[in-house]
């Protein structure tokens, strides 16, 4: 290394070669099977407060996981540095490790014959023209559209836009080699309302992997001032046991539960409140929950999961009733069963819906709680017991009547899940979890 | 200092041959007319992490992350890069990009200052964790602990423990001059146990560490002492009944509960909340926010302990502050941007994750000083209630001042004893007003077992809590009976 100016920023995107060095390392000290991940982001990150640019963070940072395997023994190490020695140190490391680990006959890389192999274009790589100057404007828009909205807004957290080009590589030494692109941006916005009962603050944001997907900053200003306002003047409520429906945008946590109940390191440690659940009836008949890992232009699909392993569209719940664990290799090995290529988590996993928008949502549950957000960490994976921080809104006849605030909800998971009413179709499709609105019959809320 | 200092130019930047030319044509790029401040924070830290289940060590990995974070503030406005490749071009790119925030709103016409270095006690050893123990005496440690828990009951199903440990070098150098370094151990254990018995299974869990080497967890058995706590806390939740909901007197056991001042006043009294008017808090200096039985303070100064640093990360020695005393609200907690704009003395609160993240004002350890009652008076003034003692973590929305937090043990008060267990339950309030409903403080104050870590906007920092027991009245309370 120098300082004679030839190198600066990283060329090309191209990580795959950081990939390739580690696995020929890895080789070269005699490990037995390896693989090796890398990542390298570029962008920025924009803040507007109060109509001027308060910050801009410029983002450029990458970084190399290995695992190498001697025998059954595993280990693993990551560095930021990218040089040939901090390579080559790395494999070394995780090699050192591996040798004072003990044998685990499921350790090792994924099933040959899982690899994936074939992948078309995922239509996530959307590379802009939104410079800094576009997106200070884009910012300022969204800002300023949620504080002139009405005087009761007063103050602001500001509003962001975030851009991020991004180049994923995995490889490993049964031949695996891929490499991903993807560009993300995020435009969101927080802003603070008062009244004489005192201040609430509330946001919202538009994120996809192409900038035309995005809301109009205008839209996004005009939503998060909504969301501050409805909120002013909350009251508390009695201690009640009433129906609760969830608003969309929480409405992903109760199915984040059920994928903790069901992922394959829960269940081999017999940590979850859904061991042995495959073919029991969980949801109410009818109720669909699937993986739909290739939808284009969707952040979050991808051909290959985190080992290489290929994805697939599967139905994790059909007619209410569980079909199948989320594993990876090495818990699928535990339990004796085969990975479902959920390595790195679930992808666009997506409860069907029923026919009904968000007031028919409010019509059908007529009287109860409607949650809009939720706070704590109040969930027992072992156990299933939930019991979480609540704010929202008490509905009668169908409609909002005023926003509430320092309550609890709890109930049992698997309680919860049966008692599952209704899905609307006011899908949130800007996470990985995709759902609408949940109505669940009843929960106990805790008041006054 | 000057050791620390010396460690770091061997480490980050003698490699990439960076020397004092180097820094201040750095510097120079970043200052000029319109800025107030502007720094370079180079790190480096070595993690190491070892994973024991099933009885084995079946996994166990190691960390080396490097790289500088530069930064230009003007006014309230700041400009950011940072980079992990220390290659002088690369940094001066980064330093051309970070100016670009001066509109013309700094007061400030900053020049590179001369050198200059700073005094602070040193807080903790510089001693690298991840070579106090060789591999095979890591391991050993873990089996030995997980014997330890097993043997204790034969309802004992699961043991997972996890070994962490880092070392850090941090370099701060300042466009005024200033030029610091730290170097910063830490080390934590942590027992998850899930006990069975007819079917029914619970878990319990315990952790602790400090800014010292392994050799920390084997003296006095302290490791042994957290596969005791796990298990004993399992074996509890396997008796556990359905907790109650609804509005009642609460009392907090003493340590780790204190996470509740940490919600309920910490995150309220940051600088920056503070100086945008955003928080519950906000301009009630000298104004009475709390019971006058609550004095609580954030103290970095605490010898070993997970929340304190020697320097913060803007390089400001860490302080004792008081935040409340007799329940009268004295000062925020400061980073430098903060407290220039509000016209305050920096606290040493100014903190970040990494190279990667700015830094903005985050507590280190607060916690409640003692007051008068003996916990058993405490629990004994409750006819109907809660006690809970251990707890999973918490959350607050600052400019609402809604809190909760989530406990993990608890049990019910009964004619002022305490009676059964009950199942986990979220606990939420309103943070000025159940601070104002703490009728009882204990003389038995205790900090937490080094375990905490606190998150905001995306960046996660060690920190500690702590308090006597403490009584308040009517908190929500999250249960199923209705």
């Amino acid at each position: 290394m120098s300082g004679n100016g030839l190198v600066s920023v990283e060329n090309s995107n191209d990580v795959s070669k950081y990939v390739t060095q580690a696995l020929d390392y890895a080789l070269k000290f005699g490990v037995d099977g390896a693989c090796a991940h890398v990542g390298r982001g570029k962008g920025y990150e924009l803040t507007v407060r109060m109509g001027e640019l308060e910050t801009i963070e410029h983002h450029n940072g990458g970084s190399l996981r290995v695992t190498v395997f001697m025998g059954h023994k595993k280990g693993s190490s990551t560095t930021s540095d990218l040089s040939d020695e901090a390579i080559a140190e790395a494999v070394r490391a995780a090699k050192s490790i591996a040798g004072f680990t003990s044998e685990d006959p499921c350790n090792g890389l994924a099933p040959k014959d899982r690899l994936a192999r074939e992948f078309s274009d995922l239509d996530l790589c959307h590379p802009s023209d939104i410079d800094r100057e576009k997106a200070l404007e884009i910012a300022q828009e969204c800002e300023s559209t949620a504080l002139s909205s009405d005087t009761r807004i007063i103050n602001s957290e500001g509003a962001t836009v975030e851009t991020l080009d991004s180049t994923t590589a995995f490889g490993n030494s049964d031949g695996f080699l891929h490499e991903e692109k993807t560009t993300s941006y995020v435009v969101s916005c927080c802003v603070i309302g008062k009244s004489e009962s005192g201040m609430q603050q509330d946001y919202w944001y538009s994120r996809g992997c192409d900038p035309n997907q995005l809301d109009s900053a205008q839209s996004i200003g005009l939503m998060t001032a909504k969301r501050t306002l409805r909120r002013l003047d909350s009251r508390r409520i009695k201690t009640c046991d009433v129906p609760v429906l969830f608003e969309a945008p929480i409405a992903s946590s109760l199915l984040r539960c059920l994928i903790g109940g069901i992922s394959g390191s829960a269940l081999y440690r017999k940590a979850s409140f859904l061991l042995d659940s495959i073919g029991e009836q969980i949801f109410p008949e009818g109720t669909r929950i699937h993986e739909q890992p290739h939808i284009k232009r969707t952040l979050g699909s991808t051909y290959a999961d985190a080992e290489g392993v290929a994805t697939v569209a599967r139905d994790i719940i059909s007619d209410g009733v569980l079909q199948g664990y989320v594993l990876d290799t090495y818990s699928a090995r535990k339990l004796g069963m085969e990975t479902t290529a959920n390595a790195g988590g679930v992808r666009n996993l997506t409860i069907d819906c029923g026919e009904r928008d968000f007031a028919g949502m409010l019509k059908l549950m007529d009287t109860g709680l409607l949650v809009t957000d939720l706070m704590g960490f109040g969930v027992n994976t072992v156990t299933g017991n939930y019991s979480q921080g609540a704010r929202g809104f008490w509905v009668e006849n169908g409609e909002m009547q005023y926003p509430v605030e320092e309550l609890t909800i709890a109930g049992n998971l698997r309680d919860m899940f049966s008692a599952i009413v209704e899905v609307g179709n006011d899908v949130d499709l800007r996470r990985n979890i995709r759902t609408g609105s949940i109505l669940i019959s009843n929960m106990a809320v805790s008041g006054e | 200092m000057e050791k620390y200092i010396e460690q770091a130019r061997t480490t980050l930047l003698n490699p990439v041959e960076v020397g004092d030319r180097e820094l201040d044509t750095l510097l120079g790029k970043m200052t000029g007319r319109h800025i107030d401040h502007a720094d370079l924070y180079f790190q480096y830290t070595r993690h190491e992490s070892w994973v024991l289940e099933e009885g084995i060590v079946k996994s166990g990995s190691y960390n080396v992350d490097k790289g500088v974070g530069l930064r230009a503030v003007s006014g309230d406005k700041s400009g950011f890069a940072f980079s992990d490749d220390l290659r002088f071009p690369t940094l001066t790119q980064a330093a051309e990009s970070v100016r670009g925030i001066a509109h013309g709103i700094g007061k400030g016409r900053i020049a590179v200052a001369d050198r200059r270095s700073v005094n602070a006690p040193i807080l903790y050893e510089p001693r690298n964790p991840l070579a106090s123990f060789s591999d095979v005496e890591k391991v050993s440690l873990l089996e030995r602990v997980e014997q330890e828990a097993r043997k204790i009951d034969p309802r004992v199903k699961q043991v997972i423990v996890n070994l962490a440990g880092s070392h850090e070098i941090v370099m701060v150098v300042r466009a005024d001059g200033q030029v610091c370094a730290d170097v910063r151990p830490l080390i934590r254990l942590t027992v998850n146990v899930v006990a069975e018995t007819n079917g029914r299974r619970e878990q319990g869990s315990f952790s602790g560490g400090s800014r010292e080497t392994y050799d920390f967890l084997t003296n006095d058995d302290v490791a042994f002492g957290y596969a005791r706590e796990a298990v004993r806390q399992a074996l509890v939740n396997l008796e556990s009944v359905n907790a109650p909901a609804g509005t009642m007197d609460v009392v907090l056991g003493p340590g780790w509960p204190g996470i509740i001042l940490h919600e309920a006043v910490g995150h309220g009294l940051e600088g920056d909340f503070n100086r945008k008017g955003t928080s519950a808090y906000s301009g009630r200096i000298g104004e009475k926010v709390a019971s006058e039985l609550c004095t609580i303070v954030d103290d970095g100064t605490i010898t070993n302990r997970r929340g304190s640093l020697t320097i913060d990360d803007e390089g400001t020695p860490s302080k004792n502050s008081v935040l409340i005393e007799n329940g009268v609200l004295k000062g925020y907690m400061q980073d430098l941007t903060n407290a220039r704009l509000m016209n305050q003395p920096p606290t040493g609160n100014g903190r970040r994750e990494s190279f990667r993240h700015q830094p903005m004002p985050r507590m280190t350890n607060t916690y409640m000083l003692p007051g008068q009652s003996t916990h058993d008076e405490i629990i004994s003034s409750v006819d109907k209630g809660l006690y809970a003692v251990s707890f999973s973590g918490g959350q607050v929305d600052i400019t609402s001042g809604e809190f909760v937090f989530s406990a993990t043990e608890a049990y019910l008060i009964e004619k002022g004893r305490v009676t059964r267990p009950v199942k986990g339950v979220t606990l939420i309030g309103n943070g000025p007003d159940v601070l104002n409903r703490i009728t009882m403080v204990g003389n038995n104050l205790e900090l937490d077992s080094g375990t905490g870590t606190c998150g905001k906007n995306g960046q996660s920092v060690p920190v500690g809590v702590g308090q006597p027991t403490i009584r308040i009245d009517s908190l929500t309370v999250g249960g199923v009976e209705v």
